[in-house]
């Protein structure tokens, strides 16, 4: 019977899938952090139970650290607490620790694509909903609660029940400047916040198959902005080429096997899936949200909109809600929206290719004088590696703040947080109401557009940036 | 984790699609190690007009009277989107709610509180704006039995549905990490077949 890729990965995993119980399938790979892994230790242990597969789960330390020391006290208090705790239970429980100044330390969800721990085919879990990014390499991956994690700890498996299948294809190309963030803020806009709830969506379509591993993982991480368990793009030729050789993948025979197997993993063409939407890539615009949810999109040559615009009327009662909360008026052209912070970074576009394309436009300009802008690599690969090609020294010049890295200003749990009124450009996935700071203003944008309102103070339309730039 | 079988509680009607759980719980208090100290927080920004949370916002729903001591959280679409973060069950358990009523929930979220002991009812739409309507003209208590799946109100009986597995955990009070690890043998043989690579 022909498979989609989910199911061909579900059918792979599946321990045991019984009438009255929910399936427990196999976590390969668990990846855990500061924030959601200590009461799961606690319990683990008040029950006096043995982590099964310490070599299975990889640590690191991302969530609350300082972007502006590696010292642990750097980042607070309560903070501080969550680190040591972490150092202990890894020490305690024999798991791989990348602690503070670690050369592999990093975000999460950049750190283990980069290390060639992602592998395709397999199941990886962590307690951060943004696991999804992992599957931009044909791996099953999906954020999970404390007590899965718990769970995970003991079994090193999952109680889940199998999901319905999403195909969204992206039909031809995208025009030129536009990012892997354009196509999945536009799909969302499309889908709305919870369009994709209780489904695992696999992403296809010329677009998404001329997409670099890093663009693929800009597109899977934000599977979870439209409600989606998981989001799946086909492993190929360019999945294969970036794990070849990383430290952490097969190497020698076990690698010529591992893709031999890989290279059967994706939807049959008979394969039907639930549901079906399908994008036309030349229409995908620069995108930017004006409210404060992710599926509050549109374009940046584009007006806010109005309640009015919406029929339903939840949307229209959101619109309204989300106006009042955004301090915006209906019909304002969103090139005339000013801004007073930047944030550059994320699990979502902190990795080489989003700094490259944000230097591209910072090179050479200056940081207007009204706006703050931090540039905050994803990990401690991804900012060596910056450094090494100049990145940085062009953010510096052009008046960025060049920090350390980690989750940062994102979800603002260490000290990088926005102010009341502070109105943010910002390449992370949320922007929820006090997300980046009570009463702050998020916008979500590519890299390419954070740079370029950095340096306007106001967000602007890419394509006649470019004219300009060409024209002078 | 605690039995649940049977609930009876005073509804406050959060009147509000996808509430996100940084809403529920901002990350400012996500830095405990344990998992006490939430409830305080829940709503945080929306609950207190200060930083600091000593001043109650009085035009928020869970800070009007009526609605003091309420246990079942009547709300919109899509609730508990977001983050994965177990802090936000956590902290709606310890401020005193048993039950959530939505038309659709985030899937983490649900799992979440399945695996701590709230039950999360899905209805549809047309009957969550029937709840909506009963609980905003006066305060409503509705009483909750999981045996047969029902909500009842003064003035109606509804019914939900629920994974077989999930009722028998809730209403059993199952440590699902224990019921797994009853069943080590079939996952030795599992991974006694992977192939070298996974």
């Amino acid at each position: 019977m022909a498979s989609t890729l989910y199911e061909k990965l579900w059918q792979q995993h599946v321990i045991e899938e019984k009438a009255d119980e929910t399936p427990l399938i196999y976590v390969d790979r668990h990846l855990i952090h500061e924030v959601t892994s200590p009461q799961a230790f606690a319990n683990l242990k008040f029950h006096n139970r043995v982590l099964r597969h310490p070599e299975r789960t990889i640590a690191t330390m991302d969530h609350n650290i300082s972007t502006r020391s590696i010292e642990i006290n750097a980042a607070g208090e309560g903070a501080a607490n969550q680190l040591r705790t972490l150092e202990k239970n890894c020490k305690e429980f024999g798991i791989e620790l990348f602690g503070m100044g670690h050369k592999n330390q990093g975000i999460v969800h950049v750190m283990g694509p980069e290390l060639g721990l992602t592998l395709p085919g397999t199941v990886i879990v962590c307690g951060d909903s943004h696991t999804a990014t992992h599957g931009a390499f044909g791996a099953l991956a999906f954020g999970i609660g404390t007590s899965e994690v718990e769970h995970v700890f003991a079994t090193q498996t999952l109680r889940q029940t199998k999901a319905k299948t999403m195909k969204i294809e992206v039909k031809g190309q995208v025009a030129p400047g536009i990012s892997a963030k354009d196509i999945i803020l536009a799909i969302i806009g499309k889908t709305g916040s919870a369009g994709a709830t209780g489904y695992v969506v696999e992403y296809c379509g010329e677009a998404i198959e001329r997409l670099s591993m890093e663009e693929r993982m800009t597109v899977c991480n934000m599977s979870i902005e439209f409600g989606a368990k998981a989001g799946l793009i086909a492993p190929d030729a360019t999945t294969f080429d970036y794990l070849k050789d990383k430290e952490y993948a097969p190497k020698g025979a076990v690698w010529q096997q591992a893709v031999n197997d890989w290279q059967a993993l994706k939807s049959d063409a008979e394969a039907t899936f639930d549901s079906y939407l399908t994008l036309d890539a030349k229409e995908i615009k620069t995108q930017v949200t004006w409210g404060t949810t992710p599926g509050q999109v549109t374009q940046v040559d584009s007006v806010v909109p109005s309640p009015e615009d919406f029929t339903d009327p939840v949307e229209k009662e959101s619109c309204l809600a989300a106006l009042k909360y955004m301090g915006l008026t209906a019909g304002t052209k969103i090139t005339d929206i000013a801004i007073n912070k930047v944030f550059i970074g994320s699990c979502t576009n902190s990795r080489i290719e989003d700094l490259r394309a944000a230097a591209a436009i910072a090179k050479g300009k200056k940081v207007s004088a009204s706006v703050d802008a931090i540039v905050v690599p994803g990990s401690y690969r991804v900012k060596e590696q910056a450094e090494a090609e100049g990145l940085a020294q062009t953010f510096i010049d052009a008046g960025f703040e060049w920090r350390l890295p980690g989750c940062s200003m994102c979800l603002g749990m260490n000290d990088d947080v926005l102010t009341e009124g502070d109105r943010c450009a910002s390449t992370s996935n949320r922007n929820f109401e006090g997300r980046q700071g009570r009463g702050s203003r998020t916008h979500l944008v590519s890299p390419e557009l954070a740079a370029a309102s950095a340096i306007a103070g106001h967000f602007v339309d890419l394509t006649q940036l470019n004219q300009q730039t060409q024209g002078a | 984790m605690e039995k649940f079988n049977q609930h009876s509680g005073l509804v406050v009607p959060l009147d509000a699609a996808n509430v996100d759980t940084d809403q529920i719980i901002p990350k400012q208090f996500l830095q405990k190690t344990t998992r006490i100290g939430f409830g305080q927080h829940l709503f945080h920004d929306w609950r207190y007009l200060d930083n600091a949370g000593h001043q109650a916002n009085p035009d928020f729903i869970l800070n009007q009277p009526q609605y003091q001591g309420a246990s079942i959280l009547l709300t919109g679409e899509n609730f508990g989107c977001g983050s994965s973060r177990e802090h936000a069950p956590w902290a709606l358990q310890e401020y005193g709610f048993k039950v959530i009523i939505a038309s659709s929930f985030a899937d983490i979220f649900y799992a979440n509180c399945i695996n701590i002991g709230i039950l999360p009812i899905i209805l549809s739409e047309e009957i969550i704006t029937e709840l909506f309507q009963q609980a905003k003209t006066s305060p409503q208590h509705f009483s909750v039995d999981l045996a047969t799946k029902t909500v009842n109100t003064a003035h109606s009986k509804f019914h939900f549905e629920l994974a077989p597995f999930h009722q028998y955990c809730l209403e059993n009070g199952v440590d699902s990490v224990g019921w797994t690890l009853n069943k080590l043998s079939k996952i030795e043989s599992y991974e006694a077949q992977m192939p070298a690579w996974q």
